[in-house]
């Protein structure tokens, strides 16, 4: 299992568009992916999950992967992450 | 015959008989279950369902109601999609031995309570797919099928609790005439579908569907909120003069639509909208306006968490000047300070606000936040007529000082080899007295002026509006502000290639339009809702009549005065308001 700890820093955190965009980015790895929020496990491939974690600007939380492409797939999140989705 | 008032959802009357669409209740299985297997079955197979239908639907949503309305559709095929609602759905059959239906209304529960609870919009709406998708699963693993509005015999008024994309989206487009339901608020679904479909909804009657009958003959007047039901004859008379009279009046202003603002004289103004963000172009375009007279872009500062990037701001500014290839589009810089304050940007508490650091003085001090603004609006230039206006302007050295910062914006871009409207306009909003009174000499720096009467009223009559207590002192016609006005338009016709506007209230106001066309305003900038009444106004006089009234008011004492006298004038001239 890989996992890594980053801090969400675009404005409106995993919000509408950067929400689904994760999911999306998420979707296309094989690996079972989750998300870390004070210790509540999310599934980083549910829309429903991701939005109602309530991930704001500043929170900080780990991503935790497992499968064939676990490590591309945490290194993905984290640089969608890093790079503010775009904004 | 009774009488009910709810909430104006979407104009017009329409009288027709009303169908209750009442939705069979859904009634789930509360006892344990032991083969949990069968159960799990059930759930994927109405899942599998539901997919099918919700194609379907979708191709249908998308053909009559556009890509737009189909995109709900895909929404909630990611709901059905979902791990967390698939595997919290088995995971209550498996754990808990739920029957597959009372696990499906816990999970769709638990999720609609979160969204529902996010003061949030956007949440509230993703609630609603939720709520839909949930309900659509329970039918079909219930197999309960609910009435069928996709093919109707003949128009009717549709009575419901509330309306769900799903319910809308299959309606039998041609004959549903009207909504009235019990709840609902002007921004819920029910109502954007009924303004999308063009047809009048009342919304929010509380007990319509326990009230009404199928097939009880009724009026829904979505101009006044109300609903009747069963009317007497001579009511029904009423509402059919009620409704013609309706639909003489949005054929009158649908025939000025593409018709130029001119008067019976041959002087030709224009009529332009106040915007305060890209999608209000929209209205201008449906009303016959011609261009933007003033774009807020204030609330591109105050709608956003941060501070919006030059690209962010570029493209806003482009696709209203692409909407109006021929019309100008006057873009006013950052108006924030006084009681319009921004998160990010930190501003100390003032004793004046309104004679303080608001506007352009607050540009002077935040430079860079104005040259990003700068960089966008002429980046954005070479797609249209844009117009650059400077608020809060009290004197030349302040309209020296806004364009060489402009300037120093144009040489940057010329570095780095990015295209701008070199001709670009630039102007000032008149709404210190000041620069009224010294009109003639800021002209020399501008190319256009634009009337602020909400300000200039404010600071000409040192009144503040909103309190109750003075403001019955704020008033557009005291003689004072039409001098100043005359002031201003006076200098204008003086200059070549120059114009003066006017955005403020006044513009929009039918009682001023004579009187302001007759002191020689050319750019009459509103409320996209009031170009249409106003182009009929101007279309009906000569511009000679209404020098002649402008001329007269400039002579009277009061604002009273003025007003009695251009309302005579306008009845001496046949014009109803």
């Amino acid at each position: 299992m890989v996992k890594k700890e980053v801090t969400v820093l675009n404005a409106t955190g995993l919000h509408a568009r950067p929400a689904s965009m994760f999911v999306q980015t998420a979707g296309k790895f094989k690996s079972k992916i989750f998300v870390i929020k004070e210790g509540n496990s999310i599934n980083a491939k549910s829309i429903m999950g991701i939005m109602a974690g309530g991930i704001s600007q500043g929170t900080t939380i780990e991503i935790q992967a497992e499968g064939d492409d676990e490590a591309e797939a945490v290194d993905a999140l984290v640089q969608l992450i890093n790079d503010k989705f775009g904004e | 015959m009774f009488i009910k008032e709810g909430i104006i959802a979407s104009p017009g009357i329409v009288i027709a008989k009303s169908l209750v669409y009442e939705k069979i209740q859904l009634e789930v299985n509360k006892n344990k279950i032991n083969d949990t297997e069968a159960e799990i079955v059930k759930f994927q197979n109405a899942v599998k369902h539901s997919h099918q239908q919700l194609e379907a639907i979708r191709i249908k949503a998308i053909s009559e109601l556009g890509e737009e309305e189909g995109a709900i559709f895909e929404a909630h095929a990611m709901v059905l999609d979902d791990p967390e609602f698939v595997e919290g759905v088995e995971a209550e059959i498996n754990n808990n031995h739920l029957a597959a239906d009372y696990a499906v209304k816990i999970v769709t529960d638990r999720f609609f309570d979160i969204f529902d609870q996010m003061d949030d919009p956007y949440f509230s709406a993703r609630a609603a797919d939720i709520k839909d998708v949930g309900s659509r699963v329970l039918q079909n693993i219930l197999g309960i099928v609910q009435a069928d509005l996709s093919q109707l015999e003949e128009d009717v008024i549709i009575i419901a609790d509330d309306l769900t994309p799903s319910d809308t989206a299959q309606m039998d487009k041609k004959r549903v005439m009207g909504f009235a339901t019990n709840i609902g608020s002007r921004t819920s679904h029910t109502a954007i579908m009924a303004r999308s479909l063009e047809i009048p909804a009342v919304l929010g009657l509380g007990d319509i569907t326990k009230t009404v009958k199928n097939g009880d003959l009724m009026v829904v007047n979505g101009l006044t909120g109300k609903v009747c039901v069963n009317p007497s004859d001579e009511q029904l008379q009423s509402y059919e003069k009620e409704k013609q009279k309706y639909q003489d009046y949005l054929k009158e202003l649908e025939a000025l639509k593409d018709l130029e603002a001119i008067t019976l004289d041959g002087r030709k103004v224009e009529l332009v909208g106040n915007i305060g963000e890209p999608n209000d172009v929209a209205g201008i375009l449906k009303n016959g306006g011609v261009g933007v007279g003033l774009y807020r872009t204030e609330f591109l500062y105050m709608n956003s968490d941060v501070m919006p990037s030059e690209e962010k701001q570029f493209a806003a500014y482009r696709s209203v000047l692409e909407a109006f290839p021929n019309g100008p589009v006057i873009i006013r810089t950052l108006d924030i300070g006084g009681d319009k304050k921004l998160p990010y940007l930190p501003m100390d508490d003032e004793l004046n606000p309104f004679l303080g650091l608001r506007a352009i003085r607050l540009c002077f001090k935040e430079v860079g936040l104005f040259k990003i603004q700068l960089r966008a609006i002429l980046r954005a230039s070479v797609y249209g007529q844009a117009h650059i206006m400077f608020p809060m302007i009290s004197s030349i050295t302040e309209v020296r000082q806004a364009k060489a910062i402009l300037l120093d914006c144009m040489k940057e871009l010329d570095q780095e080899q990015l295209p701008y409207d070199k001709t670009v306009k630039v102007g000032v909003m008149i709404e210190i007295p000041s620069a009224a009174i010294a009109a003639d000499i800021i002209a020399k720096e501008v190319d256009f002026f634009s009337i602020g009467t909400n300000d200039l009223c404010q600071y000409t009559l040192a009144v503040d509006r909103m309190n109750q207590e003075v403001s019955y002192l704020y008033d557009p016609f005291n003689p004072a502000i039409l001098r100043l006005i005359k002031q201003v338009t006076a200098t204008s016709e003086k200059k070549d290639n120059f114009f003066t506007g006017m955005c403020g209230e006044m513009a929009g106001d039918p009682l001023a339009a004579i009187l302001l066309l007759g002191l020689g305003l050319y750019e009459f900038s509103m409320s996209a809702l009031s170009i249409p009444q106003i182009k009929k106004i101007i279309r009906s006089v000569t511009y000679e009549d209404a020098k002649k009234i402008a001329d007269a008011a400039l002579n009277m004492e009061t604002g009273e005065e003025i007003m009695d006298f251009v309302q005579k004038s306008m009845k001496k001239l046949n014009l109803d308001i």
